[in-house]
Order: structure tokens, then sequence, then C-alpha cells
């Protein structure tokens, strides 16, 4: 995308200085055909062109994101408040600002609020998903393999929002089932 | 010596009380636009030294400058002062300042009206101001998500301030959206059809009507928080039946077509400019204006791409993300095209031409990673960012800002009919452009690397500090242009030595007087061929200021001009304006007195302040009736035309027309938050529902319908020299019918402070209870009229006003019983 939109910059930075080179001829008269070349052929053709590629790419891409159902997929819930979040599991205690997670397994987050409108945001792993009072947003995410990834509160909170994070611990098979005992923190 | 003594003459008519005291009786559109750019510079300024303190703020990390109280005000004040208080006014003055003269035409269509939004856009910016000095400003970020701006988690005064301020302020954006709107379409030379209209009058035509239709779903997202707020209505709380994505979708129901509101007008500026810097005419003006009105569409279609992230269903998803990147098209469209007027002509590298390229650099960026921002995935990782922050300034800054330093630098000659003097406008130039790319590129790049927007601070461990600190350096360099430009236009204005007319050798009307611009633009009016009527008789200005064009013979007193039929432009009628009064800023000043009421809760003030300002409207209107018929007035060139009071189709209906249909999108949006909250908000249906009965619905829809026959009726009977009272009292019957059926289902509806159902059937009711009032005021004044001998089959104007707004209360007011009362009969 980057690449394209240099590109595009570019070609146009070239069109508008090339305007003013010196001893061109003015293209003057035959309007008609500066109509075809410049709005029928840039203006239209060019735009739809590349607008049309990207959104199929976009859309494409954004399909692949969505939940599917399956039988390995884990529900977690999240539920944030000024300025907290509270992360709740089948069969197991709820914890405080750290959300576990295992590796390797898709996981389906039930975003929810109790307060004021938050986003709940684990950049490496998806995009962001709004808490908004009264509705549940799922948001599907997958850890490749364990370790431990930053989340940040995407959406302004008020004087709490500066410093509104959790973390999140993705764990091996044994570390999970472990985990779900109530046997980890 | 004949122009002479014809200026001398209409000066006397057309001129300001000199002096300061002028301003505030002045109606003049010269002196009000000029007045609106100042006052707009000034806030400009205020919202520039606030995104200093920002950068700051940001410039280090773990900064102590600000803690995060002070600096969420800043930032709000920031946002809101650079959208409500410095574009949106600064397209009104700039507007107001040139359209009557490039239109040919001696002022706007409603002069005390543009003096009255003049003054509230005072009133209620001041509001602002003052809630900054006290450290009491807004703190929920300029577009004010609930619940976090509800009662329960800001009780304070703070967002009350914003809510009632800016709907103040936005009271001038509605006035100059409809005069402008009604001068463009009525208020040319004879002779300028619409395809003969300069450029930047369609585009003001179609920011107007955006205005128009993108700002009342602002409006009433304001009235219902501060209800909310106020009286515990819940709109917006989840609990009690309402939702904040409610206010969300109102908000940018607004918000994206605001984006283009914005940039239009400076899309006209260059389409204006470009063609006279490269000594050409603009290529393929019907396309440009076609993609004009396709971006006006468009944006009405695309403001869910700024909810990507709260749980859209899928489908919706990739429809608005289809119709984000469709509006790069006409964009595209008009990009090229100016790129093709820089090909067909010869470009001189002048001041304004530089901001031009400013602009070019900069938008092509902006629209270019606004494209990135409408492909969702992207999108869900850089929202909230500072990536979106710097994509819109990019947006606004390239797209609006730029193209305005072109337009000052393009025309303060005509302006202050002086040339410039010490060449600092290149210098500036360079400083604004470095500055401003070091700022946002480097913002760009932080918010890819994950710097949340809207924070106060962050951590050395971030790894943020360099890329911050090069970022405010940027902003400081960027201020010091700035500075430098407000010096080179002072030194202009005051010190400069006197220049030529028309200096940049354009084509347009505006050019064809002299400068700076008399009080009453033109002593006659030219009778228009092309497009630029300047370019093909050069010797134009001389010409009509000896007398040579249309109303040669000034006449009385008579603040005199001429309206044409919209679309062929043939003479239509003769319109005296009003002159020079204090009944606009004392208007203004009651009306401020209504919206401070609400904010300092004193309200067993509010009624008496809405009482005020219906008696100070009842006499606006008063003073223009006549006792005596005036007779067909000639214009010239062996034409006649008759007077504005003989018409049907008077200023004021056309002004009540697009009055009407701004109050629609008002109503409309209204009627979309219930089916919104009805279908999406949890806790629905309600607990209980309103017991139907068919008697009230039955008077509410007779009432609706006699209101509009009766006025009809008292219409005709006046034109054929008869009676009108008894049909308007049967209009005032109606009337009084479908406030009867509102006030009965309020009477035994739920307490709305119960469930967001019993507060919209609240908000409904008191709507069509204020305009059934509003109409009974309005026939009451009529039959007033009538009874003084100020009516008669020649002065017939005020009818078909009146009959407007009556059709427009069966409508609504049928409507509003449908919904009280049909759910209870189907549910």
């Amino acid at each position: 995308m980057l690449a394209g939109a240099t590109a595009i910059f570019a070609m146009v930075a070239i069109l508008i200085t090339l305007a003013f080179r010196r001893g061109r001829r003015a293209e003057g008269k035959d309007e008609a055909r500066s109509v075809r070349v410049w709005i029928l052929g840039l203006g239209l053709g060019f735009s739809m062109t590349i607008l049309a590629a990207l959104l199929g790419f976009g859309l494409f891409i954004g399909e692949r994101l969505l939940p599917r159902g399956g039988e390995e997929v884990v529900t977690v819930g999240a539920e944030g408040r000024q300025w907290a979040w509270t992360f709740r599991y089948e069969g197991r205690a709820p914890t405080e600002d750290v959300l576990h997670i295992p590796a390797g397994r898709p996981v389906d987050v039930a975003v929810t609020t109790t307060d004021v409108i938050h986003s709940f945001w684990i950049p490496r792993l998806a995009g962001k998903l709004d808490a908004i009072p009264g509705h549940t947003n799922i948001l599907r995410i997958e850890a490749d393999s364990p370790g431990t990834f930053a989340g940040l509160s995407a959406e302004y909170s008020g004087p709490g929002y500066d410093s509104f994070s959790f973390s999140v611990v993705a764990h091996g098979p044994a570390e999970w089932d472990a985990f779900l005992a109530g046997q980890t923190e | 010596m004949n122009a002479l003594r014809q200026h001398r003459r209409l000066d006397r008519i057309w001129a300001s009380a000199p002096g300061f005291r002028g301003w505030f009786s002045t109606v003049n559109h010269t002196d009000l636009g000029r007045m609106f750019l100042v006052t707009a510079f000034t806030f400009f300024l205020i919202g520039g030294l606030l995104a200093m303190l920002i950068r700051a703020q940001l410039a280090t990390p773990d900064s102590a400058f600000a803690g995060p109280e002070i600096y969420n005000q800043i930032f709000t004040m920031h946002g809101t002062i650079m959208m409500f208080l410095f574009a949106i006014p600064t397209f009104e003055g700039m507007a107001i300042y040139l359209l009557p003269k490039m239109l040919g035409t001696r002022d706007l269509a409603f002069p005390r009206l543009t003096a009255y939004g003049f003054w509230c856009y005072v009133f209620g910016g001041t509001m602002l101001l003052v809630s900054l000095l006290f450290g009491i400003a807004p703190d929920g970020g300029w577009f004010m998500y609930p619940p976090l701006t509800g009662p329960i988690y800001s009780p304070g005064i703070n967002t009350d301030f914003w809510l009632i301020g800016i709907t103040f302020v936005e009271i001038s954006a509605i006035a100059a959206a409809v005069e402008l709107t009604v001068s463009i379409l009525k208020y040319r030379a004879p002779g300028m059809s619409l395809d003969k209209m300069p450029i930047f009058a369609w585009y003001a035509l179609v920011t107007a009507l955006m205005i128009l239709t993108g700002f009342p779903p602002l409006i009433l997202g304001s009235v219902l928080l501060e209800v909310e707020r106020a009286f515990g209505l819940p709109f917006f709380q989840a609990d009690l039946g309402g939702d904040s994505l409610l206010w969300q979708h109102l908000f940018w129901l607004f918000g994206h077509p605001e984006v283009y509101i914005i940039f239009l007008p400076a899309a006209g500026v260059i389409s204006t400019i470009l063609p006279v810097m490269c000594r050409t005419t603009l290529l393929g003006y019907g396309w440009i204006v076609a993609s004009a009105v396709a971006l006006a569409f468009l944006s009405f279609g695309l403001w869910v791409h700024h909810m990507f992230t709260t749980g859209i269903p899928h489908m919706g998803l990739a429809f608005f993300s289809a119709a984000s990147t469709l509006v790069a098209v006409p964009t595209g469209v008009q990009v090229f095209a100016w790129i093709g007027t820089m090909w067909k002509g010869r470009p001189e590298l002048r001041l304004p031409m530089l901001h031009l390229l400013g602009f070019f650099i900069t938008f092509v960026i902006g629209g270019l990673t606004g494209v990135m921002v409408a492909v969702v995935p992207f999108d869900w990782q850089v929202h909230d960012t500072a990536f979106v922050t710097a994509h819109l300034h990019y947006v606004l800054f390239g797209g609006f800002v730029f193209p305005i330093l072109a337009a000052i630098y393009y025309w303060l000659p005509h302006m202050s009919g002086r040339k410039r003097f010490f060449r600092l406008g290149g210098i500036a130039f360079a400083l604004i452009f470095v500055g401003f790319h070091v700022t946002f590129l480097a913002m760009h790049w932080v918010g890819l690397l994950g710097q949340r927007r809207r924070i106060s601070t962050y951590e050395v461990e971030d790894g943020w500090t360099l890329i911050n600190f090069i970022s405010s350096i940027g902003g400081f360099i960027t201020a010091i242009g700035i500075a430098i430009v407000i010096i080179d236009v002072i030194i202009q204005v005051f010190a400069a030595t006197r220049g030529e007319r028309n200096p940049w050798r354009a084509g347009t009307l505006e050019w064809a007087m002299m400068t700076p611009p008399p009080s009453y633009n033109f002593a006659t009016l030219p009778h228009v061929t092309s497009r630029e009527p300047l370019a093909e008789d050069p010797g134009l200005a001389t010409r009509l200021a000896r007398g040579e064009g249309y109303l040669p013979a000034p006449e009385e007193d008579w603040r005199e001009t001429l309206t044409v039929e919209p679309a062929t432009g043939r003479p239509d009628f003769h319109v005296i304006y009003p002159a020079n009064t204090h009944l606009p800023i004392v208007m203004a000043a009651v009306t401020g007195t209504f919206f401070l009421s609400l904010l300092l809760k004193v309200y067993w003030f509010t009624p008496f302040a809405l009482a005020g300002v219906a008696l100070l409207a009842l006499r606006w209107v008063w003073v223009l009736g006549r006792r005596e018929d005036l007779p067909p007035r000639a214009i010239g060139r062996g034409l006649e035309v008759p007077t504005a009071a003989a018409v049907d189709r008077p200023p004021g209906w056309w002004g009540s027309l697009f009055l009407l249909i701004a109050n629609a999108t008002f109503f409309g949006s209204l009627i979309f938050g219930y089916a919104f909250l009805w279908t999406v908000a949890p806790g629905w249906p309600p607990p209980a529902l309103l017991a139907p009965s068919l008697v009230e619905l039955a008077i509410g829809l007779g009432g609706a319908a006699l209101g509009t026959v009766a006025a009809r009726l008292a219409t005709r009977a006046n034109r054929k020299g008869g009676a009108p009272l008894p049909a308007l009292a049967g209009a005032g019957l109606g009337a009084a019918m479908v406030a009867g059926a509102c006030i009965a289902f309020l009477l035994r509806a739920p307490p709305p402070a119960e469930h967001a159902y019993s507060a919209t059937l609240f908000i409904l009711g008191g709507y069509g209870l204020f305009h059934a009032g509003l109409a009974l005021l309005m026939l009451g004044f009529v039959s007033a009229q009538t009874v003084r001998g100020y009516t008669s089959p020649g002065r017939r104007a005020v009818f078909p006003i009146v009959s407007l707004w009556l059709d427009y209360l069966a409508l609504t007011g049928a409507a509003i019983l449908l919904a009280a009362h049909l759910p209870g009969m189907l549910g």
C-alpha cells in the first residue's frame, strides 16, 4: 500500500513539475482533447482502476480476519471500566489486567464495558474493537506461539486514559490446562 | 463627473455609520464579510496557540507541563475551535464578502440575517473562550462521545459549554447557508444563467446545501445530549433503552460531510485562482461542477467509516468501505482537472500559486492516507492513533489552510486596494510548508509505532521521544511562518502603497469595481453574457460606474437590487433592502440570554428569553411592510419588473424553503434516532407503550389538513381582493388542533426520564407543539398586517410564506402523531 501510494504521489508531483517546464508550448485550444486525457483518462479511469483493486484487496483481507466457527475456538470475556480490564474464562476465576489465552488456537474475545466506551487493542495480534455500553462485540485473535503481548485501551476515556493498558499471556497447551485448573495466576 | 456623482449618491444610501459604531449596526456584506474573516482568524490564532501547547506537552516523555485534566481541555478545544470557530466561519466570511461581487449584485438576500449570524457566532464563540479562561472548558474530545460526556461521567459544566455554545454558533452556520443558497439562486446579475456562474459560486452553493443537510443531525445530537444531562432523559444510557451509538451516528452523519463542507470552498478557491495564475480558463467546468455535486452526495453515504471499530455488521463494513473509496473518484477528477488546467496554460510562480502548490503536495498525501484508512483491516490497526491525527491534518491543512492562504494573498489587494510592500510572503510560505510536513510526517510515523491520540504523556521506554521532539520543532516552525503571514497582511492593509485595479488580470466580476470596494459594489448592474465578463470586456468597470448598466437611476433612499430566475438568469423582480439597524445585534444578544439561561440552569428565565426573541422577530418582519402598492420598476434597457411584495415567490419564501429543508433534516434525524433505538438499542421494546387514541389522532390529522387548506384559501382570497381573515382564523384553528393533539399524548405518555422511548415521545411532542406555536404566531402576524392595511393583491408576498410553514406543520405534525400512536395500535 505504501509503495503504491508513493508511486501515485510521485506521478502527481512529476505532472505538476512538467507543467512548469520552460519553452513548453501551452496545450492551448484543443480543450476536448485535454478533457479526454485529464478528466476521462486520469481523473475517472485511473482513479477508479486503482480504487477498485484496493477495495477488492481490503475486502479479501478483511474476510480472512472474520471470526468463523470451529470446535477449537476458546471464548473469553473482556470487560472494560475506567481504567481497568476484567477478563473472564469458562470454569475459572476472572483475572485483572492480564489476559490469558492458549497459543496456536483461535480465541474469541467478547468485549464489553460497564461504564464509558473503551477500545480493546492488542496491536501484535489483531485490530481494535470497541467496548460499547449495552453491546457485546466479538473479536477473533490468535497467538502463533507462547509469549507476552502488550495490550492497549484505544478509545479516549477521560483522565486515566494515558496509562490504560493491559497485557496478554499466550500459553502452551500444558500451561493453559494448568491455568484453567487455577494453578497459575 | 457623472460617475463621481453616481458614486456620491449611492454611497450616501449604502454606507454604514462611520467609525467603530458602524460595526454594530452595519448590515452590509462587505463589512460583515471582513468582520467574519477577522474574527475567524482570531480564533485560528487561539486554536493554533493551543496546538503549540499540545506540541510542548508531547515534546518530551513524562511531561510535567500540564496534567491530563488541563491537557484534555486543550486538545478538545483545539479541535473544536479549528472546526467550528475557524474553518466554517472562514468559508462563511469569504462567501459573504465575495459572492455578491462575483455574481454582479449589491448585497446578499437577507442583509440583517448576515449580521444576526455574525453576532451569534461572536457571542457563542465567546462563551467557549470564557470556559477556556476559567479552566472549565469541554474535555471529552471534539467528538464528545457519550457516555463519557453524559451526566454520570462528566457531571461538571464543561460539556454543557460545548453543547450549548456550539449550538449557538451553528445558528450562524444555518443562517449563512440559507442566505448563500438563496443569494446564489436568485441574486445574480441579469443574464447570468447557471452555466455562466463563476465556479466559486457553484462550490459555495453545494457547500451551503451541505451545511443545511449536514448540520441538523449534530444540532439534534447536541439537543438530545443536553436534555439528557439537564433533565435525565436517557437517550444515550444503555440501561434505560438509550444507546451511545446513536450519538456516534448523529455526530458522524454531520462529521463526515463536514470534511467536505470544509474542503469544497477551498476547492472553489483553487478552481478560481489557478486558471488566473496559469493565464488560461478552467479545464472541464462542467465536470468540476458535477464532481462537486457527486462529492456532496457521496459524503453523506460514508459516515460509518468513522465507526469501523464499533462492531458494525460485516456487510455494512463492506458497503461503507466501498463508498469511502468511491468518494476519492470525484476528488481525483478535480485534482487532474486542475493539473490539466496548468498544462493548458502557462503557470507563473506568484505567491498565491506557491500556496496552491503547497496544497497539491499536502492534499494528495492526505488523500492517499485517507484511502488507506478506508481499507477496513488497516483502519482497525491505526484507528485512534496519531496516524489518523496526522491524516486529518494533511487533509484539513492541505485541503483548507493552504488554499485559504492562497486566497488571502489573491484577494488582499481587493480588500485593501494596495499592493505588497515587503516580500515576506515567500519566506512565510517556506516556513509553513517545511514546518507542517516535519510535524505531521513524524506524527504518521509515531502513530504507526502505536502512539494513541489524546494521550497526555508517554514513557521513555516507548521509544517515541525523538520523533515527538522533531514533530514539536516542526510545529513551532509552522507557527513562526503563520506569524510572518500576519505581519505581512497587517503591513499591506495599513501601510503599503496603492495598487492598481485587477492586479492579476482576472476575468470575474469582483474585479470590475474600485478597490477597496465601494459600499454598493456596482454603481449599475452588469448584463452578463459569459463566464468571465471582465476578460471579454476590460472596460466594463468604467462603463458600469458611468451608469451604463441596470438600475441607472437610484431612487429615494432605496438600497435596490434585482433578482433573476434561477436557471435562465432573466430578470425576475426588484428588491429594496432594509438599511443599517441595531436589530440583529440586539436579537443575537437576546438569543444569547436564552442559551445562557440553559447553561447556567436558570430555567425560569428561559421562557422570557424566548418571548423576547419572538417579539424581536415580529418587529424584524413588521418593519418591512408598506401601506401602499409600489408600481413595477423600470430597470433600464427598456425592461420593467414587479417589486418583491407583488410576487408569489418572494425572497422570504425562498429563505423559508431552505430553512425548512434544514429543519426537515433535523426532524428526519429525530425519526431516524427513534427507529434506530427501537431496532438496535438494548432494552427495547419499552415496558409500556402509549395507549393509542383514535380521537386524538383524528383531531390532530384533521387540524393538520385544515391548517394547510385554509392557509391556501387565505392566499387566494387576498390575491383576488377578498377578505383573508376568515380563512386565516380557520388555519389558526387547524394549528391549535395539532397543538392539542400533541399536548394530549404528552400528558398521557409515561414519564420521559423512565425510558428512551418516552423520552423520544417527549421530544417529538415538543417539536410538534413548537411548530404549531410558530404557525399561530405567523398567522397572528398576517392577520394584524391585514387589519392594519399592510396587505393587498399587490402586497401579497407574506401569504405564500405562511402557507409554506403550515404545509410543513401538517407534514411533521402528521408524522409525529403517527409515530406516537401507531406502535400502540400495532403492538
